[in-house]
Protein backbone atom coordinates (compact mmCIF):
# COMPACT_ATOMS: atom_id res chain seq x y z
CA UNK A 1 0.00 0.00 0.00
CA UNK A 2 2.87 2.48 1.12
CA UNK A 3 4.40 1.85 -2.22
CA UNK A 4 1.49 2.40 -4.17
CA UNK A 5 1.24 5.82 -2.55
CA UNK A 6 4.99 6.33 -2.89
CA UNK A 7 4.77 5.51 -6.91
CA UNK A 8 1.41 8.05 -6.68
CA UNK A 9 2.75 10.80 -5.39
CA UNK A 10 6.29 10.26 -7.70
CA UNK A 11 4.02 10.15 -10.74
CA UNK A 12 2.34 13.87 -9.49
CA UNK A 13 5.97 15.31 -9.48
CA UNK A 14 7.50 13.93 -12.38
CA UNK A 15 3.56 15.29 -13.66
CA UNK A 16 3.80 18.79 -12.51
CA UNK A 17 7.36 19.86 -12.49
CA UNK A 18 8.38 21.94 -15.09
CA UNK A 19 11.24 23.28 -16.41
CA UNK A 20 14.10 20.87 -14.99
CA UNK A 21 15.28 19.12 -11.38
CA UNK A 22 15.11 22.24 -8.63
CA UNK A 23 11.03 22.40 -9.43
CA UNK A 24 11.24 18.85 -8.47
CA UNK A 25 11.87 20.03 -4.91
CA UNK A 26 8.42 22.04 -3.84
CA UNK A 27 6.45 18.87 -4.35
CA UNK A 28 9.09 17.14 -2.29
CA UNK A 29 8.32 19.32 0.44
CA UNK A 30 4.59 18.54 0.26
CA UNK A 31 4.95 14.91 0.44
CA UNK A 32 7.10 15.58 3.44
CA UNK A 33 4.26 17.73 5.16
CA UNK A 34 1.24 15.40 4.08
CA UNK A 35 2.75 12.19 4.68
CA UNK A 36 6.00 12.80 7.06
CA UNK A 37 7.84 10.35 5.66
CA UNK A 38 11.06 12.40 6.19
CA UNK A 39 12.07 15.73 7.94
CA UNK A 40 12.41 19.42 5.95
CA UNK A 41 16.65 19.06 7.21
CA UNK A 42 16.54 15.58 5.58
CA UNK A 43 15.01 17.17 2.41
CA UNK A 44 17.76 19.57 2.44
CA UNK A 45 20.60 16.75 3.19
CA UNK A 46 19.05 15.16 -0.24
CA UNK A 47 19.28 18.46 -1.99
CA UNK A 48 22.90 18.37 -1.53
CA UNK A 49 23.39 14.94 -1.91
CA UNK A 50 21.65 14.98 -4.82
CA UNK A 51 23.48 17.93 -6.54
CA UNK A 52 26.63 16.14 -5.50
CA UNK A 53 26.47 12.94 -7.44
CA UNK A 54 26.26 12.66 -10.85
CA UNK A 55 22.88 12.09 -12.27
CA UNK A 56 19.40 14.25 -13.48
CA UNK A 57 18.74 16.01 -9.84
CA UNK A 58 15.41 14.69 -9.92
CA UNK A 59 15.88 11.44 -10.13
CA UNK A 60 18.84 11.44 -7.39
CA UNK A 61 15.89 12.86 -4.93
CA UNK A 62 13.39 10.44 -6.08
CA UNK A 63 15.35 7.45 -5.42
CA UNK A 64 17.01 9.13 -1.76
CA UNK A 65 13.30 9.59 -0.70
CA UNK A 66 12.19 6.51 -2.18
CA UNK A 67 14.85 4.54 -0.10
CA UNK A 68 14.54 6.29 3.31
CA UNK A 69 10.90 5.67 3.27
CA UNK A 70 10.67 1.59 2.14
CA UNK A 71 14.90 0.82 1.39
CA UNK A 72 15.76 -0.92 -2.18
CA UNK A 73 12.03 -1.65 -3.38
CA UNK A 74 11.17 2.04 -2.23
CA UNK A 75 14.01 3.94 -3.70
CA UNK A 76 13.09 1.67 -7.41
CA UNK A 77 8.95 2.62 -7.19
CA UNK A 78 9.54 6.38 -6.34
CA UNK A 79 12.15 6.90 -9.32
CA UNK A 80 10.26 4.95 -12.03
CA UNK A 81 7.07 6.96 -10.45
CA UNK A 82 9.04 9.95 -11.50
CA UNK A 83 10.10 9.35 -14.47
CA UNK A 84 7.01 7.71 -15.77
CA UNK A 85 4.76 10.38 -17.10
CA UNK A 86 7.96 11.84 -18.87
CA UNK A 87 8.26 8.75 -20.45
CA UNK A 88 4.35 8.34 -21.61
CA UNK A 89 4.44 11.69 -22.66
CA UNK A 90 7.32 12.29 -24.95
CA UNK A 91 5.89 8.75 -26.75
CA UNK A 92 2.36 10.48 -26.91
CA UNK A 93 4.07 13.69 -28.79
CA UNK A 94 6.59 12.55 -30.42
CA UNK A 95 4.70 11.88 -33.26
CA UNK A 96 3.16 15.36 -33.23
CA UNK A 97 6.54 16.81 -32.61
CA UNK A 98 6.06 20.07 -34.63
CA UNK A 99 2.78 20.67 -33.98
CA UNK A 100 3.16 20.55 -30.38
CA UNK A 101 6.08 22.65 -30.40
CA UNK A 102 4.52 25.80 -32.45
CA UNK A 103 1.07 25.15 -30.68
CA UNK A 104 0.10 28.77 -29.73
CA UNK A 105 -1.77 27.38 -26.40
CA UNK A 106 1.16 25.16 -25.40
CA UNK A 107 3.55 28.90 -25.71
CA UNK A 108 0.62 30.50 -23.47
CA UNK A 109 0.54 27.67 -20.68
CA UNK A 110 4.26 28.04 -20.27
CA UNK A 111 4.28 31.62 -20.11
CA UNK A 112 2.24 31.65 -16.97
CA UNK A 113 4.11 27.98 -15.83
CA UNK A 114 7.64 28.84 -15.77
CA UNK A 115 6.88 31.80 -13.53
CA UNK A 116 4.85 30.10 -11.30
CA UNK A 117 7.57 27.13 -11.30
CA UNK A 118 10.33 29.40 -9.97
CA UNK A 119 7.59 30.65 -7.38
CA UNK A 120 7.51 27.39 -6.07
CA UNK A 121 11.19 26.95 -5.94
CA UNK A 122 11.71 30.07 -4.17
CA UNK A 123 9.02 29.08 -1.57
CA UNK A 124 10.78 25.66 -0.75
CA UNK A 125 13.81 27.80 -0.31
CA UNK A 126 12.43 29.74 2.47
CA UNK A 127 11.97 26.16 4.10
CA UNK A 128 15.41 25.53 3.54
CA UNK A 129 16.37 29.28 5.11
CA UNK A 130 14.10 27.81 8.07
CA UNK A 131 15.95 25.04 9.16
CA UNK A 132 19.60 25.99 8.04
CA UNK A 133 20.15 29.63 9.18
CA UNK A 134 17.01 30.52 11.61
CA UNK A 135 16.65 28.87 15.11
CA UNK A 136 13.21 29.54 15.50
CA UNK A 137 12.85 26.76 18.57
CA UNK A 138 15.35 29.29 20.34
CA UNK A 139 14.00 32.40 19.25
CA UNK A 140 10.05 30.90 20.54
CA UNK A 141 11.59 30.43 23.95
CA UNK A 142 13.72 33.61 24.48
CA UNK A 143 11.81 35.94 22.24
CA UNK A 144 14.83 37.76 21.76
CA UNK A 145 15.51 38.41 18.02
CA UNK A 146 19.03 38.20 18.20
CA UNK A 147 18.28 34.42 19.01
CA UNK A 148 16.43 34.01 15.77
CA UNK A 149 19.65 33.40 13.49
CA UNK A 150 22.18 31.41 13.70
CA UNK A 151 24.54 34.10 12.94
CA UNK A 152 27.51 31.13 12.25
CA UNK A 153 25.66 30.16 9.41
CA UNK A 154 24.29 33.40 8.10
CA UNK A 155 27.97 34.24 7.73
CA UNK A 156 28.85 31.17 5.71
CA UNK A 157 25.83 31.85 3.95
CA UNK A 158 27.05 35.26 2.62
CA UNK A 159 30.74 34.19 2.15
CA UNK A 160 28.93 31.26 -0.45
CA UNK A 161 26.76 33.98 -1.79
CA UNK A 162 29.73 36.69 -2.76
CA UNK A 163 32.01 33.63 -4.30
CA UNK A 164 29.10 31.80 -6.30
CA UNK A 165 28.23 35.26 -7.70
CA UNK A 166 30.51 37.97 -7.83
CA UNK A 167 34.00 36.73 -7.28
CA UNK A 168 35.24 35.99 -11.36
CA UNK A 169 37.56 33.18 -9.85
CA UNK A 170 35.36 31.34 -7.69
CA UNK A 171 31.75 31.97 -9.90
CA UNK A 172 32.78 29.62 -12.36
CA UNK A 173 33.70 27.00 -9.82
CA UNK A 174 31.87 23.47 -9.88
CA UNK A 175 28.68 23.38 -6.63
CA UNK A 176 30.01 20.03 -5.54
CA UNK A 177 33.23 22.42 -4.46
CA UNK A 178 31.29 24.46 -2.13
CA UNK A 179 29.24 22.14 -0.77
CA UNK A 180 32.47 19.91 0.54
CA UNK A 181 33.64 23.43 1.59
CA UNK A 182 30.57 23.84 3.42
CA UNK A 183 30.68 20.50 4.97
CA UNK A 184 34.35 21.44 6.49
CA UNK A 185 33.33 24.44 7.87
CA UNK A 186 30.43 23.03 9.69
CA UNK A 187 32.45 20.24 11.09
CA UNK A 188 34.80 22.76 11.93
CA UNK A 189 32.64 25.09 14.13
CA UNK A 190 29.73 22.37 15.23
CA UNK A 191 27.27 24.08 13.12
CA UNK A 192 24.68 21.42 13.96
CA UNK A 193 25.92 22.05 17.80
CA UNK A 194 27.13 18.30 18.12
CA UNK B 1 21.21 -9.01 -33.12
CA UNK B 2 18.37 -6.78 -32.00
CA UNK B 3 19.48 -7.40 -28.20
CA UNK B 4 22.45 -5.85 -29.14
CA UNK B 5 20.97 -2.53 -30.02
CA UNK B 6 18.77 -2.39 -26.68
CA UNK B 7 22.03 -3.00 -25.09
CA UNK B 8 24.00 -0.02 -27.07
CA UNK B 9 21.10 2.20 -25.99
CA UNK B 10 21.18 1.08 -22.60
CA UNK B 11 24.96 1.74 -22.04
CA UNK B 12 24.90 4.68 -23.97
CA UNK B 13 22.39 6.91 -21.84
CA UNK B 14 23.88 4.93 -19.02
CA UNK B 15 27.43 6.92 -19.62
CA UNK B 16 25.07 10.01 -19.74
CA UNK B 17 23.34 9.58 -16.81
CA UNK B 18 26.95 9.15 -14.86
CA UNK B 19 28.72 11.75 -16.59
CA UNK B 20 26.01 14.30 -15.63
CA UNK B 21 25.93 16.47 -12.56
CA UNK B 22 22.72 18.08 -12.01
CA UNK B 23 20.99 17.14 -15.08
CA UNK B 24 18.95 20.15 -17.35
CA UNK B 25 21.42 22.49 -19.16
CA UNK B 26 24.37 20.36 -17.69
CA UNK B 27 23.22 17.04 -19.18
CA UNK B 28 23.38 19.18 -23.35
CA UNK B 29 27.11 18.87 -23.98
CA UNK B 30 27.17 15.17 -22.19
CA UNK B 31 24.77 14.24 -24.72
CA UNK B 32 26.26 15.82 -28.02
CA UNK B 33 29.12 14.43 -27.44
CA UNK B 34 27.86 11.19 -26.92
CA UNK B 35 24.58 10.93 -28.78
CA UNK B 36 25.54 13.39 -31.81
CA UNK B 37 29.40 13.00 -32.27
CA UNK B 38 30.11 9.34 -31.53
CA UNK B 39 26.97 7.85 -32.00
CA UNK B 40 25.47 9.71 -34.91
CA UNK B 41 22.23 8.77 -33.96
CA UNK B 42 20.42 12.31 -34.14
CA UNK B 43 20.92 15.42 -35.57
CA UNK B 44 22.30 18.62 -34.26
CA UNK B 45 18.50 20.00 -35.05
CA UNK B 46 16.90 16.98 -33.60
CA UNK B 47 18.85 16.95 -30.23
CA UNK B 48 18.08 20.81 -30.12
CA UNK B 49 13.98 20.33 -30.30
CA UNK B 50 14.08 17.78 -28.23
CA UNK B 51 15.50 19.65 -25.69
CA UNK B 52 13.15 22.56 -26.26
CA UNK B 53 10.28 20.41 -25.98
CA UNK B 54 12.09 18.84 -22.49
CA UNK B 55 11.82 22.27 -21.68
CA UNK B 56 8.18 23.10 -22.60
CA UNK B 57 7.10 19.20 -20.99
CA UNK B 58 6.64 18.23 -17.70
CA UNK B 59 9.25 16.19 -16.44
CA UNK B 60 13.00 15.74 -16.21
CA UNK B 61 14.47 17.21 -19.13
CA UNK B 62 17.17 14.45 -19.05
CA UNK B 63 14.66 11.58 -18.99
CA UNK B 64 12.93 13.58 -21.99
CA UNK B 65 15.82 13.80 -24.38
CA UNK B 66 16.75 9.89 -23.38
CA UNK B 67 12.76 8.68 -24.30
CA UNK B 68 13.05 10.60 -27.60
CA UNK B 69 16.02 9.37 -28.84
CA UNK B 70 15.42 5.74 -27.46
CA UNK B 71 11.65 6.27 -29.79
CA UNK B 72 13.41 7.37 -32.88
CA UNK B 73 16.09 4.43 -32.78
CA UNK B 74 13.79 1.30 -31.65
CA UNK B 75 9.91 2.38 -30.91
CA UNK B 76 8.21 2.59 -27.63
CA UNK B 77 10.61 -0.20 -26.55
CA UNK B 78 13.51 2.32 -27.19
CA UNK B 79 12.58 4.99 -25.15
CA UNK B 80 11.97 2.92 -21.91
CA UNK B 81 15.06 1.32 -22.36
CA UNK B 82 17.11 4.43 -22.78
CA UNK B 83 15.45 5.78 -20.01
CA UNK B 84 16.24 3.07 -17.85
CA UNK B 85 19.72 3.50 -19.08
CA UNK B 86 19.48 7.24 -18.02
CA UNK B 87 18.14 6.46 -14.55
CA UNK B 88 20.18 3.38 -13.65
CA UNK B 89 23.49 5.46 -12.30
CA UNK B 90 21.77 7.51 -10.23
CA UNK B 91 20.11 4.45 -8.68
CA UNK B 92 22.84 2.84 -8.10
CA UNK B 93 24.97 5.45 -6.30
CA UNK B 94 22.29 7.08 -4.58
CA UNK B 95 21.47 3.41 -2.81
CA UNK B 96 25.12 3.06 -2.15
CA UNK B 97 25.30 6.41 -0.53
CA UNK B 98 22.18 6.12 1.26
CA UNK B 99 23.15 3.15 3.11
CA UNK B 100 26.22 4.94 4.00
CA UNK B 101 24.86 7.89 5.30
CA UNK B 102 22.21 6.80 7.07
CA UNK B 103 24.07 4.21 9.16
CA UNK B 104 26.39 7.29 10.22
CA UNK B 105 24.04 9.79 10.75
CA UNK B 106 24.01 9.89 14.52
CA UNK B 107 27.57 10.63 14.55
CA UNK B 108 28.66 14.50 15.26
CA UNK B 109 30.84 15.03 12.55
CA UNK B 110 28.20 13.83 9.99
CA UNK B 111 25.57 16.15 11.84
CA UNK B 112 28.13 19.08 11.65
CA UNK B 113 28.61 18.29 8.17
CA UNK B 114 25.36 18.14 7.40
CA UNK B 115 24.53 21.62 8.57
CA UNK B 116 26.92 22.69 7.15
CA UNK B 117 26.04 21.61 3.49
CA UNK B 118 22.61 22.65 4.13
CA UNK B 119 23.89 26.59 4.30
CA UNK B 120 25.54 26.05 0.75
CA UNK B 121 21.64 24.43 -0.43
CA UNK B 122 20.12 27.90 0.63
CA UNK B 123 22.58 29.95 -1.34
CA UNK B 124 22.46 27.36 -4.30
CA UNK B 125 18.61 27.09 -4.19
CA UNK B 126 18.85 31.26 -4.29
CA UNK B 127 21.09 31.42 -7.22
CA UNK B 128 18.81 28.67 -9.51
CA UNK B 129 15.94 31.05 -8.23
CA UNK B 130 17.73 33.95 -9.72
CA UNK B 131 18.71 32.48 -12.86
CA UNK B 132 15.20 30.73 -13.32
CA UNK B 133 13.55 34.31 -12.82
CA UNK B 134 15.49 35.68 -15.43
CA UNK B 135 13.99 33.55 -18.10
CA UNK B 136 10.76 32.86 -16.43
CA UNK B 137 9.73 36.59 -15.06
CA UNK B 138 9.67 38.85 -18.56
CA UNK B 139 7.24 41.38 -17.54
CA UNK B 140 4.22 42.66 -15.32
CA UNK B 141 2.06 39.29 -15.43
CA UNK B 142 4.88 37.01 -15.15
CA UNK B 143 6.43 38.60 -12.10
CA UNK B 144 2.36 38.79 -10.42
CA UNK B 145 2.65 34.49 -11.05
CA UNK B 146 5.62 34.51 -9.03
CA UNK B 147 4.76 37.20 -6.38
CA UNK B 148 1.39 35.19 -5.97
CA UNK B 149 2.62 31.61 -6.12
CA UNK B 150 5.50 32.47 -3.61
CA UNK B 151 3.80 33.86 -1.36
CA UNK B 152 0.60 31.69 -1.49
CA UNK B 153 2.51 28.75 -1.20
CA UNK B 154 3.95 29.73 2.38
CA UNK B 155 1.05 31.01 3.71
CA UNK B 156 -1.32 28.18 2.05
CA UNK B 157 0.24 24.80 1.58
CA UNK B 158 -1.79 23.56 -1.35
CA UNK B 159 -0.14 20.73 -3.39
CA UNK B 160 1.94 22.78 -6.49
CA UNK B 161 0.16 20.93 -9.03
CA UNK B 162 -2.60 23.19 -8.04
CA UNK B 163 -0.17 26.18 -8.92
CA UNK B 164 1.01 24.68 -11.57
CA UNK B 165 -2.39 23.87 -13.17
CA UNK B 166 -3.55 27.41 -12.73
CA UNK B 167 -0.99 29.20 -13.51
CA UNK B 168 -1.34 27.46 -16.83
CA UNK B 169 -4.47 28.48 -17.30
CA UNK B 170 -3.65 31.99 -16.53
CA UNK B 171 -1.00 32.20 -19.18
CA UNK B 172 -3.73 30.58 -22.07
CA UNK B 173 -6.12 33.31 -20.61
CA UNK B 174 -3.87 36.50 -20.29
CA UNK B 175 -3.47 36.16 -24.23
CA UNK B 176 -6.58 34.62 -25.01
CA UNK B 177 -8.02 38.19 -23.55
CA UNK B 178 -5.49 40.12 -25.35
CA UNK B 179 -3.73 41.53 -22.64
CA UNK B 180 -0.04 39.84 -23.04
CA UNK B 181 0.63 39.38 -27.07
CA UNK B 182 2.52 36.70 -28.04
CA UNK B 183 6.21 36.64 -26.98
CA UNK B 184 5.64 37.93 -23.55
CA UNK B 185 5.91 41.64 -23.07
CA UNK B 186 2.52 43.50 -22.50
Amino acid sequence: MIYLQLFYEFFKAGLFAVGGGMATIPFLYAISASTGWFTHAQLADMIAISEATPGPLGVNMATYVGFITCGIPGAIVATVGLVAPSVIIILIIARVLQQFRHNPYVEQAFYGLRPASTGLIAAAGVTVVKVSLLDQDLFAATGVWTDLFHWDALALAAVILVLTNWVKPTKKLHPILFIAAAAVVGVVFRFAGA
Amino acid sequence: MRLKEYWELFTAFARVGSMTFGGGAAMLPILQREILERRKWVTEEELLDYYAIGQCTPGIIAVNAATFVGRKRKGIPGGIVATAGMIFPSLVIILILAAIISSVSDMAVVQNAFAGIRVCVCVQIFNAVVRLAKKSVVDVWTALIFAAVFLMNIFLPLSPAWYVLFAAGAGILLHTLGIVKKGGAA
